[in-house]
């Protein structure tokens, strides 16, 4: 049984490696991760630090200039990349567990809890998310990057229940876990043991898509002003730059490269879950 | 000779290497019914692709394919098919169940295949329907729509639409009951009978279930043919040991038994990625020699039939 | 499963959906820290004539220490007699009469732009399906549309259209001075100022469409039965025109999923051009802390993609054989 699993992880390894896609989304992705991670050493402002300059197009002392109210635009950019990528990495964290178990669950007992939980399921997929989030968040007084990452989490998951709850069901009835219900295994050691190994590229996949999910919404919720009460984030700097009319007034700076840096982030995430995907579905690779 | 398969190598590109499906494979096809058995993975189904669709991942490597005479497939060139393909060779796939597109109905299916042959085609469709046992109105049906034993013969009938010299019917029976299968085997043995085609090529691992329809009879094993002959003698009087393996398992002839199922020789089916050496069935064989582990053995004649054996050469 | 039961299924599902939205729209201010009905309440008292407001059902259903199922049982009451409260930013003015002016404005965005992106981002991604050198070309553009967040889109087109060339204008549904009628000069106007905030939908969307439609299309052409057709000699133009058709029904089914994501995009992509539709409104509500008014935009919201998910749903069991044939089978 080990060993089925080992060979097939390592045959995984092998062909992800040499994926055209996966290699491509991982480099962007490691760019922007770099950004997030040394792009604060290159700038001596900090984010919420006046530079006594207002509304300065790029230079080399500011490169990404600064805006109406002083702020270095770098300096809020890289910061800001910080707290999205903590949201989008909680959020999406939260959703995919949350959507692995309610999906696991449905489809490995079936009968009642299988009917309860997809009725859920869809009527949770149904209620447009942002719209449900904006009245969540309206009514929290005191929001943090944890409690948007929570709520993000609690109400982004049901696709990714269904998603789940699909592979279940066809692995359910796959020789090694037979195998494993006849030995007398319970149900539970059953879903644990074999059905979420056997899953484990698949969430990894899931993972990648409502990481990028939950930085959109929390993106969303920012520029809304439902964003993180202190601090900053790149919806922020978007709510702030139209809040202002940077882009009337001609500063682009402001407006257009953070969101640049949202888009990059969101196809690189997207790139590499195509790439897993023709991997584990060969039938979606191109041949020629 | 209707088609002719010459040294024939077509191997699986796959990220890990070449799996080598068809490894040597030399065929004559005349105006009869000949059945291809072989163990799943012993390359017969490949063997039907590289005739008709030799399309990536897999690649003609070495060989060629004539049809009356003229070449139609051969490494890097399949263009002679396109000349030959429904008219002249026909295919009746492996998986009639999804072989029809579910949102087009079978009339309409038919129209395009048979595009630039005339109206009679949907009138003839008809005829051909009655003949299989199914009503007209199966043409105005959507294939969903039609049960799996309706949608094989569905498939039966355009394959065989515009009369092809050579059919080539792939694990036609796989998916059916017992009943069904013969039901299957005796319409093609009909058609071939009454003219409609001239020579079937029946690929199966039902060796049990093909040989009374057939003529000859080719038994394959890792990429290769081993013994080919008229089906009697074959049965009978298995020269190869793999043959011999084979049919002896089959408690009594006539009664319906997958090869799938066969206990009666030790050891796997061979790795087609890497195949033993010299001749691929050694590692089974009872009446193994030395030089059975090194040298390839060629396809002789003897007793009326081509064994590839060093037992006989 | 036949027709008049897949209708009768989706209608309970989407009832029961409608049931849970104003549960949760009930239960969320009752269920949060802190004491936000207070604060909610407190805001009428400085209002004038706030006695009346009280006495309508939908605020009696917010409290005056009441049982819960009461205040429960007059929220549902309240809804019924098509009472979402009053506003306060745009008080006396009640939420149902305010929610239903700015929805036509959402639908003039969304709709468009859902069927236009969904019709030439499936063209595009069949184009793409079929030749390599565009599928590279094109694909990578895909991918970064789709990761566009909408706003940021609509901010991007503003800058390059309103500023560096300046040839539409950047905000409201019509300019300060006109009056809505169906004049020709109203009508220009008006497409001139809907023009960016649907393109910045129509252009989002349709990078998601193309990348479905070219992967459905690729998985298509390596089925069974596309082998079958190129066994038989057909082109490759008329396995496309079969394998596209197939592809189609997924695609379909994706609309309904899509719909949820298309308002969210409205809502913020409203923002960047002030465009009054439910989006610029919600901001409006959240600014000024009028609960009422985004719980009733919120609620028009949901049942707006309810009906949109209940009309693509009967339009694919009119599309798709598999439920039309059980129709058949049962009539």
């Amino acid at each position: 049984m080990e060993q089925h699993t080992v060979s097939r992880t390592k045959e995984f390894l092998h062909h992800i490696r040499r994926n055209r896609k996966v290699k491509a989304g991982l480099a962007l992705f490691a760019a922007i991760l770099a950004l997030a991670i040394v792009g604060p050493l290159f700038t001596p402002y900090g984010p919420l630090e006046p530079t006594g300059e207002a509304g300065r197009p790029p230079s080399l002392e500011h490169p990404l200039g600064t805006n109406t109210f002083t702020y270095d635009v770098y300096a809020q950019t890289v910061y800001g990349l910080r707290s999205s990528l903590l949201i989008g990495f909680l959020g999406g964290l939260i959703a995919t567990v949350i959507g692995i178990l309610i999906g696991l669950a449905a489809g490995y007992m079936g009968g009642l809890v299988d009917e309860f939980l997809m009725m859920l399921t869809n009527i949770f997929l149904v209620i447009p998310t942002l719209a449900l989030l904006i009245v969540i968040a309206a009514y929290i007084e005191y929001r943090g990057i944890m409690i948007e990452s929570l709520i993000i989490g609690l109400t982004s998951w049901p696709w990714t229940a269904r998603a789940v709850r699909a592979q279940t069901l066809s692995l359910k009835n796959r020789e090694f876990v037979l195998v494993a219900r006849m030995s007398g295994a319970s149900g539970l050691r059953i879903m644990v043991g074999e059905i979420l190994p056997n899953m484990f590229s698949y969430a990894i996949m899931v993972f990648i898509l409502q990481f990028g999910g939950a930085i959109l919404y929390a993106v969303g919720l920012d520029f809304l002003g439902l964003g993180p009460t202190k601090g900053i984030s790149l919806g922020l700097i978007l709510q702030q730059a139209v809040l202002w009319n940077a882009i009337q007034l001609g500063m682009w700076w402001w407006a257009i490269p953070p969101g640049l840096i949202i888009a990059l982030l969101l196809a690189s995430l997207y790139t590499i879950n195509t790439g897993m995907d023709e991997v584990l579905n060969p039938r979606l690779r191109r041949l020629e | 000779m209707l088609l002719e398969v010459r040294g024939l190598r077509a191997y699986y590109r796959t990220l890990t290497g070449y799996v080598k499906a068809v490894n040597g494979v030399d065929l004559q096809l005349g105006e009869e019914i000949l059945g291809i058995v072989g163990e799943s993975g012993s390359g017969k189904s490949t063997l039907a692709s590289s005739i008709i669709l030799p399309k990536p991942p897999l690649r003609i490597v070495e060989g060629e394919v004539l049809f009356r005479g003229e070449r139609i497939v051969a490494p890097s060139d399949t263009s002679g098919l396109t000349r030959v393909r429904y008219r002249h060779i026909s295919i009746i796939p492996q998986y009639a169940m999804d072989s029809l597109s579910p949102t087009r109905k079978v009339y309409k299916i038919i129209k395009d295949l048979a595009r630039g042959l005339g109206d009679d085609v949907l009138a003839k469709a008809r005829r051909r329907l009655r003949r299989v046992n199914l009503p007209e109105r199966v043409l105005d049906m959507y294939p969903v729509e039609l049960s799996g034993g309706m949608k094989q013969r569905t498939v039966i009938v355009i394959s065989t639409l515009l009369d092809p010299e050579v059919l080539i019917a792939d694990e036609v029976t796989s998916a059916l009951d017992v009943t069904t299968q013969r039901a299957v085997l005796e319409m093609l043995r009909d058609f071939k009978d009454s003219g409609i085609v001239r020579s079937i090529m029946i690929i199966t691992h039902d060796i049990a279930s093909v040989y009374q329809v057939s003529d000859t009879l080719a038994i394959m094993y890792a990429g290769r043919i081993v013994e080919h002959g008229p089906a009697e003698k074959v049965i009978r009087d298995p020269l190869h040991p793999y043959a011999q393996a084979l049919i002896s398992s089959i408690p009594k002839i006539g009664i319906h038994y997958k090869m799938q199922k066969l206990k009666g020789i030790p050891g796997n089916p061979p790795s087609l990625r890497n195949p033993p050496s010299g001749c691929a069935f050694h590692p089974r064989c009872s009446r193994s020699l030395d030089e059975c582990s090194s040298r390839e053995p060629r396809m002789v004649s003897k007793d009326g039939r081509r064994v590839a054996c060093l037992l006989y050469e | 499963m036949g027709l008049l039961s897949y209708i009768v299924r989706k209608t309970g599902i989407y009832l029961l959906t409608f049931f849970v939205a104003v549960t949760l729209n009930w239960a969320i201010p009752r269920l949060m820290p802190g004491d936000p009905i207070g604060v909610l309440l407190s805001r009428f008292a400085t209002l004038p004539e706030s006695s009346e407001v009280v006495y309508s059902y939908f605020m009696r259903s917010f409290g005056f220490d009441r049982p819960l199922w009461e205040q429960y049982l007059d929220f549902w009451r309240a809804l019924f007699n098509g009472d979402l409260g009053v506003s306060i930013y745009m008080y006396p003015q009640k939420v149902e009469d305010i929610v239903l002016q700015a929805l036509p404005y959402d639908l003039v965005l969304i709709v468009p732009a859902v069927v236009v992106s969904w019709i030439i981002g499936n063209w595009l991604g069949a184009v793409a399906a079929t030749s390599r050198r565009l599928d590279n070309l094109l694909m990578p553009l895909f991918y970064f549309l789709t990761s566009s967040p909408y706003f940021w889109m609509a901010i991007v087109l503003a800058w390059l259209l309103t500023v560096v060339f300046p040839l539409f204008p950047s905000s409201g549904a019509y300019s300060p001075g006109m009056v809505p009628s169906l004049s020709t000069a109203f009508i220009i106007d008006f497409i001139k100022h809907w023009t960016l905030p649907f393109l910045s939908l129509l252009l989002v969307m349709l990078g998601g469409w193309a990348i479905g439609m070219r992967n459905l299309i690729i998985y298509e052409l390596e089925s069974n039965y596309s082998r079958y057709m190129e066994a038989l000699g057909a082109g490759r133009r008329l396995i496309l025109s079969y394998a596209f058709r197939n592809a189609m029904l997924p695609q379909i089914t994706g609309l309904a999923l899509q719909i949820g994501l298309a308002v969210a995009g409205a809502i913020t992509t409203e923002i960047v051009f002030s465009y009054p539709g439910l989006g610029f409104l919600m901001l409006q509500a959240i600014q000024n802390q009028d609960y009422f008014l985004m719980q009733g935009a919120f609620l028009v919201i949901v049942v707006m993609v309810l009906v949109a998910n209940f009309v693509i749903d009967l339009i694919y069991a009119a599309i798709d054989p598999r439920i039309r044939s059980a129709y058949a089978g049962e009539a």
